[in-house]
């Protein structure tokens, strides 16, 4: 199977029939759920925290947030995506909004932030004007403000390879955060995950 | 749309990301709608710290709301009738359709079956 991001921009791969196929598919609720656990044990929050989920699609993620007890923005640029995300009755909020583009929210406002299986997008260049190097820019830097100080982000994601990860840890790092990478069950072509774990405003060896 | 996400947006807009007047936005022609949540006192507690009162106030006043007392509440000293409140406007209330603009650029969002459009035109963005 191709990857998804070789195919389409992904508010035009995720039409309604893929984000239905994908919503409804249970090995993928299954893994994102799994990874969003994941993710959460990397957060390691308190109870009742403030979180914003980056390209939360049909917001999985964000259903395995309000069981832990999270209250939630959701923001993705499909909005099949997000339609399907009514119709499962998600408790968070949902916005329609580009990644590429910023995180729209004033400075200091999220206790945290996860991102499952969405930043790869950010590398894309599907049009004349996207240009990932200032996408990668123009989102960490916003990430950054929009966090709490010592706010941490969790982002698993699918890297295309080495250089793509070289590239994000150093747009994180230029954007202030402190941090570096995690990779669960490295030995395993299939099922090995990459999380990006950053803290804002907080020194690490990134 | 809840209450209290109006706390927290901002104008998309690059060029008003340095604005003092980029939040709050304005809010016109509002529905809204009532959504029952399980009462969380601890989130109240933990989001009051963060909540730009004035802010709140304006946003309230713009959907017709006056239910809200003029100071900040004390959140470590207040009866948990006031946190509750809190939680009716800030978690329970929502914004179903309706439009927000920026009051520094003018830029209109629309928010659509709950959900605010926040994609720009690439000159925008
Ligand atoms: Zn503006």
């Amino acid at each position: 199977m191709s990857r998804p991001e070789f195919i389409a921009p992904p508010e035009i791969y995720y039409n309604q029939e893929e984000s239905h196929k994908y919503t409804n598919n249970t090995r993928v609720q299954q893994i994102q759920a799994e990874m969003t656990l994941r993710a959460l044990e990397l957060l390691n929050l308190p109870s009742s925290q403030y979180v914003l989920d980056i390209g939360c699609g049909s917001c999985l993620s964000g259903q395995v947030l309000t069981e832990e007890g999270h209250q939630w923005v959701g923001m993705d640029i499909s909005a099949a995506m997000l339609g399907n995300a009514l119709d499962l009755d998600v408790e968070g909020d949902l916005f329609l909004a580009d990644m590429g583009a910023g995180v729209p929210f004033r400075p200091g406002s999220f206790d945290a932030a996860i991102s499952i299986s969405a930043i790869q997008w950010l590398c894309n260049a599907d049009s004349a004007e996207a240009n990932p190097k200032k996408r990668l820019k123009q989102f960490f830097e916003t990430l950054y403000a929009s966090l709490k100080r010592g706010g941490k982000a969790v982002c698993q994601f699918y890297p295309v390879g080495q250089d793509q990860i070289d590239l994000i840890l150093h747009s994180a790092k230029v954007a202030g955060f402190g941090g570096g990478m995690v990779i669960d069950r490295p030995e395993s072509k299939r099922h090995k995950k990459y999380y990006l774990v950053l803290t804002a405003g907080i020194d690490g060896d990134l | 749309m809840k209450l209290l996400t109006t706390n927290f947006v901002q104008c998309a807009v690059k060029s008003c990301s340095s604005s003092s007047n980029c939040f709050p936005l304005h809010f016109t022609e509002c529905e809204l709608v009532h959504e029952d949540l399980e009462f969380d006192e601890d989130f109240i507690k933990n989001v009051m710290v963060k909540i730009d009162w004035p802010a709140l106030l304006s946003v309230t006043r713009d959907i017709g709301n006056n239910s809200l007392p003029e100071e900040k509440p004390n959140i470590e000293s207040c009866d948990e009738q006031v946190l509750r409140d809190l939680h009716l406007v800030l978690l329970e209330t929502q914004i179903k359709d309706g439009k927000m603009i920026c009051k520094n650029c003018d830029h209109l969002y629309h928010i659509k079956n709950t959900i605010p459009n926040f994609l720009l035109p690439p000159h925008l963005a």
